[in-house]
């Protein structure tokens, strides 16, 4: 379905996930983030840009593989995206839900 | 559509390691939800937070009939091993991380760990022989009273 954020009309699933990595910007996320009540710091991109790098090289994400990023343990993960930070990280980052269960 | 589950309690009996993975990726789960989580270790569950004994975790092949083994050929010395090694290859090859490191990740995103005091005492067992990502020792009573809210939930594994 379609969705409007941020001036812009993205196309997105159910969940709230947009389908289409292409239509993803930086006000989009901004957005995004908002509706999640997250506010995003120079800490939070550089998590999204991780998680983009990762789903662009089709590697599965986990919090296994958050723990050996290297960019953020997984104690600062759970504080910069309360509420389930894989989903919400990805949500924002215009990515898929993880399908993974760790 | 928000869960309406807002924390789980998990009691682990045990110490097969289908168990221990149970525990462990449900309570994983809920935190990846947002859902609260804490683990109750008791009994045979001890084992998985003694840290001389949680990498040497196995599965069962004796009156599991899931392993498609026939007891007597699963009571042979080693059987226990070859079946256990053939699962955790399987789960590393599913990024499922090994029990230390998996305790690590628990404890990191936020749920809390309680051994049993009943239990630690009948295995005579001290503070120094259990992880050091452990909250505390408590009684059953006392892992009652962390319920504070509704939508808690309670699982005895």
């Amino acid at each position: 379905m379609e969705k409007t954020i941020a001036n812009k009309t993205v196309n997105v699933n159910d969940e709230g996930y947009l389908t289409d990595f292409n239509q993803w910007d930086k006000d989009i996320a901004i957005e995004l983030a908002k509706e999640k009540e997250v506010e995003l710091t120079d800490k939070h991109w550089e998590v999204l840009s991780y998680l983009q790098d990762k789903y662009k090289n089709e590697e599965a994400l986990s919090i296994r593989g958050i723990k050996k990023s290297g960019i953020l343990n997984i104690k600062e993960f759970y504080n910069l995206f309360p509420g389930g930070p894989l989903k919400i990280s990805t949500l924002i980052a215009g990515i898929p839900k993880p399908k993974s269960c760790i | 559509m928000a869960t309406k589950v807002k924390k789980m309690l998990f009691i682990l009996s045990k110490a097969t390691l289908d168990n221990v993975y149970a525990a462990f990726i449900m309570a994983n789960g809920a935190r990846m939800e947002g859902i609260d989580a804490e683990i109750f270790f008791t009994f045979f569950g001890l084992e998985a937070i003694q840290k001389k004994k949680l990498e040497h975790l196995h599965v069962a092949t004796v009156g599991n009939p899931a392993m498609h083994i026939p007891t007597m050929l699963g009571g042979l010395p080693g059987m226990e091993a070859v079946a256990t090694k053939m699962m955790k290859n399987e789960m590393e090859k599913l990024d499922m991380p090994p029990v230390g490191e998996f305790l690590e990740i628990l404890s990191d995103s936020g749920v809390n760990l309680w051994a049993c005091k009943l239990a630690v005492e009948m295995f005579h067992l001290e503070k120094k022989d259990l992880i050091d990502e452990l909250d505390g020792i408590l009684t059953i009573g006392d892992f009652y009273n962390r319920v504070e809210e509704e939508g808690t939930h309670m699982l005895f594994i």
